[in-house]
């Protein structure tokens, strides 16, 4: 089993005549993924590698029938398609596109509530179950079938760290890329708890970095409902401080989000942290 | 993007929150001609992006003409955590009865706007927040961007009291709400939030910081910049879609993605080396984007080494290479390049290098081992 994707999934791809979204299309067809469709509003009827292109997410999910969408599209065009996605009942949602606004962001998490839709990203890398399907921008050739499942807020530090596993005989189960954004529809939490009740998954690796509650909410989560191995690793020791909001953002995040606490949090609910992603093999196979 | 009081006082004034009357000076004869208007006490208030003014004594209240060019003037040689002051608000001194807290944020793990307000305003407040969070009131917009006044108005009543004061409050919070999503705020903060002589409520400071990704939408809030605090390097890579930060260390870094950016940077910590920078090339990478990272990292003259670390993805290898390529033939290097290709499109980006005569790495540990190396 993987979780969220597998060689099952049916995605369209929204943008799929730009750059990104024609380039990475083709890279997920020849993975093996079932990219059914592609969505550019006017200029349905169209193909790109033998790919349909359809006029709105609409007339795609009328036409092949797909239970997943992956959004390439320019920051200022992406909140619509969410939204699109959302009022057409999309199960899975995946933004890869970077730099869209918070407050649209606010409006799009709005929408999500009470439907059965789970959003991946924004400003994320996708997801990939190896061997089975892959829906983003990863390269597909370092991943490899296997039982660790990996959960990242980060992109090419991912890569990093799955290619060590690679390298190591340790195979994935499913990598999930949560994105860089302050407001993202997927969280650690959700994602540690989909590998928790996979049976296929035995161990999991967490990527995390500085900023944000995440990692603590994710290690308060950890402590009490998963019992697989974690391992860890937390990037941005090095970061120079970040930029103060005003009195109200120490007021909301009430917590210390350095890289050396969030470690601390970690280690304190079991996880095994790491200093450098190229230990994470070693730490995971002490640990199953 | 953090803005200026006097700029954030106009956006308050032009959405109509009451602020106290004054203008931004430049000189004392400026202020002096504020004063007039306004009459004495005035409080001169030094403006700098950075917290902590008060503290370091950039706020005054002034009752004569005397003082008033006597502490504008000292004001002005401070040196505020390495600010020095340009602009000084003068604005009527408020005869301050009482200080509340009022803000609108965003609270990014719930995903929603929140409303912050306190009974206990002041430069406290997030002390308060730690020792007694209970007179603190977090309330939720609920996607919604007006607010939904019966929900309101127990939380008014609990931290106004007076029937009168919680009308005014929640007058004020709508505009202030209008203000915050018109402007794609991240942050409208009001504090203190101040009864004045006449209890009237008033705001007594003004901040607001703006939303980057939203800036295109806001072609009126781009000019309220304040060059001083960007470092034109940083912005210059900005506009060249670039993310950049200069470190003290000699190992120039080019990295894509913040993630690994920051990986690579703590590797290099790690190994015995010190970062010079943090460079984020991005995520659709085209061979321009390389020669300006380089071009800009080499105005460092510390640099030793500038270790090349990519992992692509939507980056493709080969757009690198080919950018590496380029640089080579228009600029003068003279610095040894550590380069680690790794995913898309690698195989041609390291055909692409090799016929050119360089090293590729395939391993992280070992291009930072070798970047570290070069730099002692």
């Amino acid at each position: 089993m993987s979780i969220l994707i597998d060689q099952n999934t049916k995605v369209i791809v929204q943008g799929i005549t730009g750059r990104d979204g024609s380039f990475h299309a083709k890279q997920m067809l020849d993975y093996g993924t079932k990219v059914v469709g592609g969505v550019t509003p006017g200029k349905g009827g169209q193909d790109v590698n033998g790919i349909p292109v359809f006029n709105s997410v609409k007339e795609a999910k009328d036409k092949t029938g797909c239970d997943a969408a992956v959004i390439y599209v320019p920051a200022k065009f992406a909140k619509a398609a969410i939204l699109e996605d959302i009022a057409n009942n999309i199960p899975l949602i995946i933004c890869i596109t970077e730099g869209i606004p918070v407050l649209d962001m606010v409006e799009v998490k709005k929408a999500l509530n009470n439907t059965q839709c789970r959003l991946i990203g924004p400003n994320c890398p996708g997801l990939i179950s190896p061997g089975k399907a892959k829906i983003g921008i990863m390269p597909g050739h370092i991943h490899k079938a296997g039982n660790i499942g990996v959960v990242s807020r980060s992109g090419t530090l991912t890569y990093e760290v799955v290619f060590n596993l690679t390298a190591n005989g340790m195979g994935q189960s499913s990598c999930v890329g949560l994105g860089g954004d302050p407001i993202i529809g997927t969280r650690f939490v959700d994602v540690l708890k989909m590998f928790q009740d996979d049976p296929e998954t035995k161990g999991i690796v967490m990527v995390g970095e500085i900023g944000g509650g995440d990692e603590q909410l994710a290690a308060d989560f950890i402590k009490k409902h998963v019992t697989k191995p974690v391992v860890s690793f937390i990037a941005g020791r090095t970061a120079p401080t970040g930029k103060r909001m005003g009195h109200a953002g120490a007021i909301i995040s009430s917590g210390d989000s350095t890289a050396e606490a969030k470690m601390q949090m970690l280690r304190d609910a079991g996880v095994t942290v790491i200093d450098f992603p190229d230990e994470i093999p070693q730490a995971l196979a002490a640990r199953l | 993007m953090k803005i200026h009081e006097y700029q954030a006082r106009n956006l308050f004034a032009e959405y109509g929150i009451p602020v106290a009357e004054g203008d931004v000076a430049q000189t004392p004869e400026e202020a002096l001609v504020i004063a007039h208007k306004t009459g004495l006490p005035v409080v001169i208030k030094a403006q700098v992006l950075v917290g902590g003014r008060g503290k370091a004594g950039g706020v005054k209240v002034v009752g004569t003409e005397a003082d008033l060019v006597s502490e504008f003037n000292r004001i002005k040689n401070l040196n505020i955590k390495g600010y020095t002051v340009e602009r000084l608000l003068v604005a009527r001194a408020i005869d301050i009865k009482k200080e509340f807290y009022l803000a609108v944020t965003i609270d990014n793990i719930k995903g929603d706007v929140v409303i912050i307000a306190s009974a206990d305003g002041g430069v406290e407040i997030e002390e308060t927040a730690k020792t007694h969070p209970d007179r603190i009131v977090k309330f939720y917009m609920q996607g919604v961007k007006t607010l939904d006044e019966a929900r309101w108005a127990p939380v008014a009543a609990q931290i106004f009291g007076d029937i009168r004061l919680q009308k005014s409050a929640t007058s004020i919070l709508e505009k202030l709400l209008k203000l915050f999503f018109d402007k794609d705020c991240s942050l409208a903060e009001i504090n203190p939030f101040v009864i004045n002589g006449e209890g009237k409520l008033m705001a007594a400071d003004a901040k607001v910081i703006i939303d980057d990704n939203a800036l295109d939408r806001h072609p009126e809030l781009v000019a309220l910049r304040d060059m001083k605090y960007e470092d034109a390097d940083e912005l210059e890579a900005k506009e060249k879609g670039l993310s950049f930060v200069k470190l003290e260390g000699n190992v120039g870094c080019i990295v894509n993605g913040a993630g690994l950016a920051m990986g690579t940077m703590d590797a290099v910590n790690l190994l015995g080396g010190k970062p010079a920078n943090f460079l984020d090339v991005g995520g659709s990478s085209n061979p321009e984007k390389v020669l300006n990272a380089l071009k800009i990292i080499l105005r460092n003259k510390d640099i030793k080494v500038i270790l090349i670390n990519i992992f692509g993805g939507i980056t493709r290898c080969d757009d690198i290479a080919n950018g590496i390529l380029t640089a080579l033939k228009q600029i003068n290097i003279p610095v040894p390049l550590v380069i680690r290709l790794t995913g898309t499109n690698e195989k041609e980006a390291k055909a692409l290098l090799t016929s050119a005569g360089l090293t590729t790495y395939t391993s992280m540990r070992q291009a930072v081992t070798e970047a570290v190396k070069a730099s002692k």
